[in-house]
């Protein structure tokens, strides 16, 4: 038997994004990071902790506290020959770089043909749960799905995050990629020592199930696990899918797990109102109509900014609401 | 440029009155207000990282070494005025009146904690950076408006100052003449970010010029200096005068939160080490002795009050009532909209039967 071995060691979620970021920038010396805290301080979260002293200061930059500015200034590199990967804090901080963003970042290459592309990452930490300050909770990735131009990743494990930070980094195009906070110290994967990448644009069947199909991302993959594990104790069983990237969705993934269960659970913490559960349910609609044998349920945060944390585990989806709305829909 | 910006300073390191221009300023009055202040808002901030680090609050944002800058400016103010502070500034707006029972609570993670003291007006802490700049010279353009001679002041740190938010803060502000007071306290450090890879300017002050207003850098540690001139800016700005870009030069002993580790990014033996030098309590302490203001029975009786102060408001914040999920859908609009009363008839209604 021929097997060819995978070295891999056990990494957490964001000692993947470590490992993922690292790969790059050795291979391809065009590849920096920029953001605020991550070169002498390896981040707020250690997200890129080592790699200053390994790469130097120009690879791996400390900039001044301006979102503006270094967004701003990375699409400046990333059209002039440069794949800048920049970090934002937190999720709740990219507001004062929205506007690069929305004006800049998505439009780039339409507006020049594609003379002019920008292939950039920018990460984020985002979503509630971990008792943090006001503002450091949000969970906006609907704000970048509906801007045209920009994709948006969202891993949930460690295996996929190290693949999809890298296969971000090789994308052509900015890619928004967001990193569920409340599972960066979670469990470890193993996960490849070497190169790897995971497909944008591809979801993941995590548990397979002929009931009902739970659609969920990020932080909420173990709410929607949960939830699942106890219908089993009810015998119903639950097509478990990471959608990984929230633009473009996985349309086949969601087609052919709801056609298969005929009923379907969206999970995000996001709020409800305008949020890509609105969305996956029209994808359901467009792809999957016939085959539905109960309404749709979104179970999502609710329109309400993100409260301190004295009551954020109120606003956030429960394994316990998700097995309400499964049952609304096996019961309909 | 530097010197285009001297150091304002009244009182050195050693207790000494290096301006006695000043002199009338200094009475036994004043200091004791002062040092009473200052010493309230470090008991608070010790206990602060003491009941973080014993899980009884969440993250806590340490000021010690800021008190200076934050009394004597918070000081400054008129009953009327407005306080635009950071996380950082609780010891500005505490001394200002906001209420310590409510302070408390917004650490403990309850929105109680953000709303302000009836009698002042303060708006809650800015979390983004520099955001508040802006909200500042609206308040006091609106002031003017109304043909008052209220003032505002917004607090904000040394890495503020990169973010578009302050420039359009002074710009607009500097346009329309607003009695606004935008009181920076460079503390050498945004989280890991020494202020010299910061910005390339030798001072935050001088960045006024740009928008035509007047800049001053005072020493942050001297809490008589920044009062006056606090004091004075304001005046300004009562007077119609316009803005006024204030620097104090400042240094933040402790960590950035209780979340960070300063040991990654500097020598905090070295830091510890400027304490003697550089502790604005240590330096009003050292005058008072001097001038012979200071009084061991006043002291240790502020500071059994002071103590009791906070021991009851801690043991209130933690006999407070239990948070309410309602209260996160009630305030989102005046009159809720169908899907916030949606949302939340069906969250109690699923509460009740399983949680
Ligand atoms: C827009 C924005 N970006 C990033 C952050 C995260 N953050 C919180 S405090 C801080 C440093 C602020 O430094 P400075 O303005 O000097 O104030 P200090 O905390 O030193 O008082 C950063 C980067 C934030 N709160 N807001």
């Amino acid at each position: 038997m021929v097997q060819t071995m995978i070295k891999t060691k056990p990494l957490t979620l964001i000692q993947a994004i470590n490992d993922g970021l690292k790969v790059m920038l050795t291979e391809d010396e065009n590849t920096l990071i920029l953001g605020e805290d991550i070169g002498k301080n390896g981040g707020v979260f250690r997200a890129t902790v080592g790699l200053q002293e390994q790469f130097g200061e120009q690879r791996v930059v400390d900039t001044p506290l301006s979102e503006a500015g270094f967004v701003g200034a990375a699409v400046g590199m990333a059209l002039n020959g440069l794949r800048p990967i920049v970090e934002i804090q937190f999720l709740g901080f990219i507001y004062p770089a929205f506007e690069q963003i929305a004006t800049h970042v998505t439009r780039t290459r339409t507006r020049t043909m594609g003379h002019y592309s920008l292939p950039m990452v920018i990460r984020a930490p985002y979503g509630a749960g971990v008792r943090s300050p006001e503002i450091h909770s949000d969970s906006v990735e609907a704000l970048f799905t509906h801007l045209p131009g920009i994709k948006v990743v969202c891993p949930s494990n460690a295996y996929d995050a190290k693949g999809l930070v890298i296969a971000a980094i090789e994308d052509p195009d900015p890619v928004m990629f967001l990193e569920p906070m409340r599972l960066y110290r979670g469990e470890r994967n193993d996960v490849p020592e070497e190169k790897y990448t995971v497909e944008i644009g591809k979801g993941k069947r995590l548990q397979e199930g002929e009931d009902v199909s739970i659609l969920a991302w990020g932080a909420m993959i173990p709410v929607a696990l949960k939830a699942a594990e106890k219908m089993k104790k009810e015998n119903i069983s639950c097509d478990v899918i990471d959608l990984r990237t929230l633009y473009p969705l996985d349309r086949d993934i969601i087609a052919e797990s709801v056609q298969k269960t005929g009923r379907a659970v969206i999970v995000h913490e996001a709020h409800a109102t305008g949020g890509v559960g609105a969305e996956i349910t029209s994808v359901i609609n467009d792809t999957s109509f016939l085959y539905l044998r109960s309404p749709i349920e979104r179970v999502t945060g609710f329109d309400v900014p993100i409260p301190l944390f004295a009551l954020e585990n109120n606003y956030l989806p429960t394994p316990e609401r998700v097995v309400h709305s499964i049952k609304k829909v096996v019961e309909f | 440029m530097e010197a285009n910006y001297p150091l304002f300073q009244i009182i050195d390191k050693d207790g000494e009155v290096t301006s006695a221009d000043y002199q009338d300023l200094l009475t036994e009055e004043q200091a004791k207000t002062y040092y009473y202040h200052m010493l309230r808002i470090r008991t608070y901030d010790h206990k602060g990282i003491a009941l973080q680090r014993q899980g009884r609050i969440g993250t806590y944002v340490p000021f010690e070494g800021q008190e200076g800058s934050q009394v004597g400016s918070a000081l400054a103010l008129q009953n009327d005025d407005w306080l635009f502070p950071t996380y950082r500034d609780h010891g500005a707006t505490l001394t200002f009146g906001a209420d310590l029972n409510r302070m408390l609570l917004h650490w403990n993670g309850r929105i109680e904690g953000c709303v302000p003291s009836l009698e002042k007006n303060i708006f809650p802490a800015s979390i983004p950076i520099a955001t508040h700049l802006p909200h500042a010279a609206g308040a006091a353009m609106a002031e003017t408006y109304k043909g008052t001679k209220n003032a505002a002041i917004a607090y904000f740190g040394d890495g503020a100052t990169s973010e578009g938010d302050f420039h359009e803060g002074l710009n607009i502000a500097s346009v329309f003449n607003a009695p606004v007071v935008f009181f920076n306290q460079n503390n050498g450090f945004a989280i890991s970010l020494p202020v010299k890879k910061q910005m390339n300017s030798e001072t935050i002050a001088q960045k006024a010029e740009a928008y035509g207003i007047p800049g001053k850098r005072v020493d942050g540690m001297d809490v008589f200096a920044v009062n006056f001139v606090v004091k004075e800016a304001l005046e300004r700005a009562r007077n119609g005068e316009g803005p006024t870009l204030i620097e104090a030069v400042t240094w933040r002993f402790g960590a950035h939160t209780t979340a960070d580790d300063p040991s990654k990014y500097r020598d905090q033996a070295a830091s510890d080490a400027t304490r003697e030098e550089r502790d604005p309590v240590l330096r009003l302490e050292r005058f008072m002795k001097k001038q012979n203001m200071w009084d061991d029975a006043w002291v240790a009786s502020i500071k059994e009050e002071i103590q009791e102060e906070l021991d009851t408001a801690v043991s209130d914040m933690e006999s407070y009532e239990k948070a309410n999920s309602d209260v996160m859908f009630d305030y989102v609009f005046e009159k809720p909209a169908w899907t916030i009363e949606e949302q939340k008839k069906n969250f109690n209604a699923l509460k009740g039967g399983m949680f």
